[in-house]
């Protein structure tokens, strides 16, 4: 046998939900869709901005080619975007010897395989490189860092999963940023190691000597100024080597200052892309119209959901009115017959925002998914974000608005025309 | 001692039309006493103000003039929100057409008889509902029972709050004859064993035939007895 609820207003919201059941599911799907949107734009917007502007990437600063410095960051530290140019090997000396700077590390790019860029570098990125406080990259058992002096090649973990390259795996990588299965090189690396996912876009290259790209068949030099073809088992002086890009960890916020008026303002070879983070946040002030559409957008579909609670209860409140005639005839006040109908709002949209956690976790699980394979930043799905219990607070409340209108339908209902038929 | 005490209780409604404001009066009763514990039955056609007569005295409607003493509680002087916690807790009320709730089961409109007044008792509810052979039912929802065993139910939440009074309007009015006469009977007799008054209207003569006092409208309603026996006025 049931059991009895002790609140009549309870039962009455359980019952009219499952007597309404289409209407109902169809108004707890539209607020699950919105509370779910609006929790996914905010909870991915600040993950993404913490994730490209935050401590993450482990630099401070890039010196590149004259030009862009979101530009050269993306190029550099997200693996996004064309390369601005090349420097010469001397500026990287330069910048190395510098007393304000704790560590550059070179990257030479210009190769891919299946899409997945290869970076040139030397041994310092794996032996003084921090991607974050403390953690350096480590190799998976079984593997180990490249030789500089053989075409070896140390994979990232995401790169690595979806190439399935592990160690003693071979390959031919391509030419340009861009997979393009034509221009595939003659030369062929062996992969000796695996890196540990570090949840950076790190995780989507794949590491080679900086020699090794220099030495590509069909790559020309051009550090001197002159167009210079590497010859094999003859060393390359350091005259005609370039570079990318050079990744730099500086001592002190004063000397990326102070680098920064020397390399920007006085110096016209270079770009000093510094602070990193600052060059970002200013892309995401950028594209900031971007996130205030698709809040806009979020907030109209809570709107929707709201008019079609509205709706939703209006539509049933002439076919109830013998109901609440009925309760009023058992006694119920009318305050009790309104705090039903804002109760039941309130029901479908608190219960729709409970749905709205799976439309939320699918949308950031996607969103997830797509983020990391466009630039291996990792977006946590379980993450906290205050938007998870505002959202759904703040729908709940609305939903129990929307039914205040209806409410005052079935609050002024005429008992005794209701309560039909008279004798 | 009475549970029910009716004085100079009129119900008047404005005439809608143009011309000089008029008012219609569809309830006159000088006075009409039911003592704890009695049954009585009302006669009178239909349009005689009996429905008008019950909603004034359970309080869903206001009375023009007069006083009405439920359980000792001065209706007439009361607002509307004192009048629904007055029947919420010391009426029961039994319709014509059950007017059960359709979404609930037979169990939860039993429930429902006691849950603005004295508060939900589950173990009464389904006592009320063994005592009126529906325990079996209790999951039922009413279009899942009969007629009279929908009544049954409308019985069982009327007594569900231990009313002093039941008020029952044509309760076996969609009842066949057999099924009428049962229903009649278990009503009296559950509202006999609660010590409830039972005031019941109704038109059906084999009805009211088994009720020791039976007043008509005739004789208690003025305002139907000057209209020579017609309808003096809609009176919903």
């Amino acid at each position: 046998m049931s059991r009895v609820p002790h609140h009549p207003v309870a039962l009455l919201v359980r019952r009219s939900l499952r007597q309404h059941a289409l209407s109902s599911a169809v108004t707890m799907a539209a607020v699950a869709l919105a509370v779910g949107l609006v929790m996914s734009v905010f909870s991915i917007k600040d993950q993404a901005r913490n994730a490209f502007t935050g401590g993450t990437m482990g630099f401070d600063a890039v010196l590149g080619a004259r030009g862009s410095p979101l530009q050269l960051v993306l190029n550099a530290v997200f693996h996004l975007e064309t390369s601005p140019g090349n420097i010469p090997w001397s500026l990287y000396e330069e910048i190395r010897r510098d007393p304000r700077v704790a560590l550059a590390v070179p990257f030479a790019l210009g190769d891919n395989y299946h899409g997945f860029r290869l970076v040139g570098t030397t041994e310092k990125l794996f032996a003084d490189f921090e991607y974050r406080k403390g953690r350096r990259f480590e190799v998976e058992p079984g593997g180990r860092m490249f030789d500089p002096t053989r075409r070896e090649a140390v994979v990232g973990s995401y790169a690595a999963r979806r190439t399935g390259l592990r160690v003693g795996s071979t390959f031919q990588p391509f030419h340009g940023l861009f997979f393009d299965p034509d221009t595939q090189h003659e030369e062929e690396f062996t992969v000796v190691g695996v890196l540990k996912p570090t949840n950076s876009p790190s995780d989507r290259v794949i590491w080679i000597p900086i020699e090794g790209v220099y030495r590509m068949e069909g790559h020309v030099l051009r550090g001197s100024g002159e167009v210079y073809t590497p010859s094999p088992h003859e060393e390359i002086p350091d005259e005609h080597k370039e570079v990318s890009a050079v990744m730099l960890k500086l001592r002190s916020p004063a000397a990326g200052m102070a680098l920064n008026q020397t390399v920007n303002r006085q110096g016209t070879v270079a770009t000093l892309a510094w602070p990193i983070a600052q060059v970002m946040a200013d892309l995401f002030e950028r594209i900031g119209w971007a996130h205030r559409i698709l809040t806009l957008v979020a907030y109209l579909v809570v709107a929707v959901a709201a008019g079609t609670i509205l709706a939703s209860i209006t539509n049933t409140i002439n076919e109830r009115r013998r109901e609440f005639a009925i309760l009023r005839a058992l006694g119920a006040r009318r305050r009790t017959v309104f705090g039903t109908i804002v109760a039941e709002a309130a029901a479908l949209a608190g219960l729709g925002s409970l749905a709205g956690y799976v439309v939320y976790l699918a949308i950031v699980a996607t969103a997830a998914v797509i983020v990391r394979a466009q630039t291996g930043v990792v977006l946590d799905v379980l993450a906290w974000h205050p938007v998870l219990v505002a959202a759904p607070a703040g729908m709940t409340l609305l939903g129990a608005l929307a039914g205040v209108l209806p409410a005052f339908k079935a609050y002024a209902t005429d008992v005794a025309s209701n309560l039909a038929p008279a004798s | 001692m009475s549970v029910l005490e009716i004085s100079e209780l009129t119900k008047s409604y404005p005439v809608p039309g143009g011309g000089e404001p008029r008012r219609v009066t569809v309830v006159d009763v000088p006075r009409f006493v039911v003592s704890a514990g009695e049954q009585v039955a009302l006669e009178g056609p239909s349009g005689s103000g009996k429905t008008t007569l019950l909603h004034l005295i359970a309080g869903i409607v206001a009375p023009t003039s007069g006083r009405i003493v439920v359980a000792g509680h001065d209706m007439t002087a009361l607002g509307e929100a004192a009048r629904d916690k007055v029947r919420a807790r010391h009426i029961g009320y039994v319709f014509q057409t059950f007017n059960l709730l359709q979404g609930c089961t037979a169990l939860e409109n039993v429930a429902m008889g006691m849950a603005f007044g004295t508060g939900v008792e589950a173990g009464r509810a389904r006592e009320l509902l063994e005592r009126v052979g529906l325990a079996d039912r209790a999951d039922f929802l009413p279009r899942q029972l009969s007629s009279g065993q929908q009544q049954r139910v409308a019985v069982a939440r009327a007594l569900a709050n231990r009313p002093a009074l039941v008020l029952a309007d044509e309760p076996t009015g969609n009842l066949d004859r057999r099924r009428a006469r049962e229903a009649l009977a278990l009503m009296r007799e559950v509202c006999a064993e609660s010590g409830a008054a039972l005031l019941l209207v109704s038109h059906d003569h084999d009805i009211l035939s088994q009720f020791g006092r039976v007043e008509t409208m005739a004789a208690i309603n003025r305002a139907f007895a000057t209209a020579d026996g017609n309808s003096p006025v809609e009176t919903r």
